[in-house]
């Protein structure tokens, strides 16, 4: 099996490799330049308050779209099923895993804030998609 | 040129040895973090799931990018035959390193975070390990000299060492509000530059894992062939077009999915079958002397096997649905990071460390069985948890982790069994050489 020697040269190879690399960049950039979301509107409370989520690292016990840590749940649209004050006083109190992390005043309505912009952007929920026929998941 | 002599080789040796120790240090996170998760709030006033979490995870992640540097160090002098370009460069990076992940981590303890998943601090520590990097790629182009007819191994470790600097740079550019102001754009950025910088240091290990084969069997031809060269195409399109599975529930471009979707596993399936073709072209005398890194690169490809299998499963949109934010994903991040990475890596320092004693083949299976449980554990806890969300009524979040904790219980056991296994396969690579065979 592994007698085959050689049987590239390494001008083929550079050739293959240049064109997965190039067609990378091209990939790269145009994503860049063409981001997924567009028309939307962040509030500059909510650009604080996703500076607090990542102060206190919210994000290793819960997820946003399913991304993070497990230990809690998932807190996409978290806003629509609670309203502020439930939401101040979860922060608040904690719970029984969740620490009493301490955040002032300010920092828990930017947060819930930055929540409703989050919850703004789409659906995490499994039970609001759709699979479709080329097997991609459309929400 | 007899490239393949084993020479003490002291700083790259000092790169796997340091990352010996963070991963011993990881694993005591990670079993704390398992036992929050079955006593809720277990000393959380002092440390609590959100530091022990970054605790865990980036010892671990350290673990492996200094294991991958190290074996890439120390496999480049004994490819090229020659000494490293400059021993001081790779003094200021060792030093750099350490400095910055000692105090990464004690960050944390303080509660100190840029607060991104995986890479959780400050993102002033990333200046540092970029310029350590630059340090590195430095001395290992210089090591390596000529660009001409090189193996595929070499290919890889140039790919890795390339594309980490690239990603990791990217993984940074939510910095700029253009790129974070929207959620959705900053995660698709993100898991854009995480999913290939978790390929980039695949080539680096990999790359490091067939130089080993081409060792231990002593056939050169491995690192030419045209299935290896196949394996490094198709990594290389996995490492750039691959990353989109990790957000297809997110309400990101249609195409990102598609692409991802289409760009398959195969290059895992390439590389189970390079180390299955190797296992039948090593000689018994041969697996004798190496029997310790030969027990590793096998174990890997079992793992290869078994992580090729769910990660086909998740990568089905269908399937990818439910099993997407529950601990399936859990199992397959470390079914990936310990079975494949760290057993290749560990099968490389007991090629750089020979070594062996009576309990280092009993550790190993102890190692592997446990691993199993605690993979298998994770994914059954996964798929209830996926039920549950599928559920029209749902009981709320706490009940449904008491439902599922007993999952969580043998998870945090056989976890402390691979701990203890996978202490008595490390210690001895710490201790002075003395029971070669
Ligand atoms: C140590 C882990 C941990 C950390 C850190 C943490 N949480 Fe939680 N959180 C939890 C858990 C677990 C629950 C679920 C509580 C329950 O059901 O008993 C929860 C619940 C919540 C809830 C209520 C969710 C609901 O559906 O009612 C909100 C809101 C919340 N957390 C917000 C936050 C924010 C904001 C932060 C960061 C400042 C944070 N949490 C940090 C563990 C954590
Ligand atoms: C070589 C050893 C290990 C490596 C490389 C490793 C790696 C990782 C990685 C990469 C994650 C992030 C997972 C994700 O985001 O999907 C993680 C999470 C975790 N690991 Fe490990 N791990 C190791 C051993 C262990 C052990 C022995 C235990 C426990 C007994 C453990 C417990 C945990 C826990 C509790 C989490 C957090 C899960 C969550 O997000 O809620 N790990 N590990």
């Amino acid at each position: 099996m592994f007698k085959i020697v050689n049987v590239i040269t390494d001008n083929q190879k550079f050739t293959v490799a240049s064109i997965i690399i190039t067609l990378f960049l091209c990939y790269t950039f145009s994503l860049f330049s063409n981001l997924p979301q567009k028309n939307y509107d962040t509030s500059a409370m909510a650009r604080k308050g996703k500076m607090v989520w990542q102060k206190y690292n919210c994000n290793a016990c819960h997820q946003i779209y399913g991304l993070g840590g497990y230990l809690g749940p998932d807190l996409t649209n978290v806003t629509s099923i609670r309203n502020t004050k439930q939401l101040t006083a979860f922060i608040k109190s904690g719970t029984k895993s969740m620490p009493v992390l301490n955040l002032t005043d300010t920092e828990i309505e930017c947060l819930i804030e930055f929540l409703k912009n989050v919850n703004s952007t789409g659906k995490s929920d499994p039970r609001t998609f759709q699979i479709q026929k080329n097997g991609t998941i459309h929400q | 040129m007899e490239p393949f002599i084993n020479k003490k080789y002291s700083y790259p040796g000092l790169f796997l040895r340091t990352g010996l120790l963070l991963l011993s240090i990881g694993l005591i996170f990670g079993l704390t973090g398992a036992l929050q998760y079955i006593l809720l709030g277990f000393i959380k006033q002092y440390i609590s799931f959100e530091k022990i979490r970054p605790l865990h995870v980036s010892s671990v992640v350290f673990w492996i990018i200094l294991g991958a540097i190290g074996s890439v160090l120390s496999y480049v002098q004994q490819h090229s035959g020659k000494k490293l370009h400059s021993e001081i460069l790779l003094k200021i990076q060792f030093y750099i390193f350490c400095v910055s992940i000692i105090s990464i981590l004690i960050s944390y303890f303080f509660g100190v975070f840029g607060g991104r998943e995986y890479w959780e601090f400050n993102p002033l520590f990333a200046l540092p390990i970029g310029i350590g990097w630059i340090l590195f790629i430095i001395n290992f182009v210089k090591t390596l000299g000529s660009f001409k007819n090189q193996p595929v191994y070499v290919w890889m470790w140039l790919t890795g060492i390339v594309f980490f600097l690239f990603t990791f740079l990217e993984s940074y550019l939510w910095l700029f509000p253009y790129f974070s102001d929207n959620v959705v754009n900053d995660m698709t950025i993100q898991w854009k530059s995480y999913g290939s910088m978790v390929g980039s240091w695949n080539q680096l290990i990999y790359g490091s894992s067939i130089f080993l084969m081409a060792k231990i069997s002593g056939d050169k031809s491995i690192g030419y062939s045209k299935i290896s060269f196949a394996l490094y195409f198709t990594g290389l399109t996995n490492l750039t077009f691959n990353w989109g599975h990790h957000i297809y529930t997110l309400p990101t471009h249609d195409y990102i999915k598609h692409i991802s979707y289409i760009i398959s596993m195969t290059e895992l399936i390439l590389i189970g079958r390079i180390i299955y073709k190797w296992r039948l072209t090593v000689s018994e005398a041969r697996k004798h002397f190496h029997i310790v890194s030969f027990r590793f690169l096998s174990a890997a490809d079992f793992w290869v096997f078994l992580t090729l299998l769910l990660a086909i499963l998740m990568s089905i949109p269908g399937i990818n649905v439910y099993t997407h934010g529950t601990h399936v994903t859990v199992a397959h991040t470390m079914g990936a990071t310990i079975g494949i990475n760290s057993f290749l890596l560990l099968a490389v320092a007991f090629d750089i460390f020979p070594r062996n004693n009576k309990y280092l083949s009993l550790a190993f299976w102890i190692a592997n069985i446990s691993l199993l449980i605690f993979w298998i554990s994770l994914i059954i806890a996964g798929i209830e948890k996926a039920k549950w969300q599928m559920r029209a009524i749902q009981s709320p979040f706490s009940t449904m982790m008491m439902d599922i904790k007993p999952y969580f219980i043998s998870f945090f056991i056989s976890g402390l069994a691979l701990i203890i296994a996978l202490t008595f396969i490390i210690l001895p690579l710490f201790k002075k050489e003395n029971t070669r065979k």
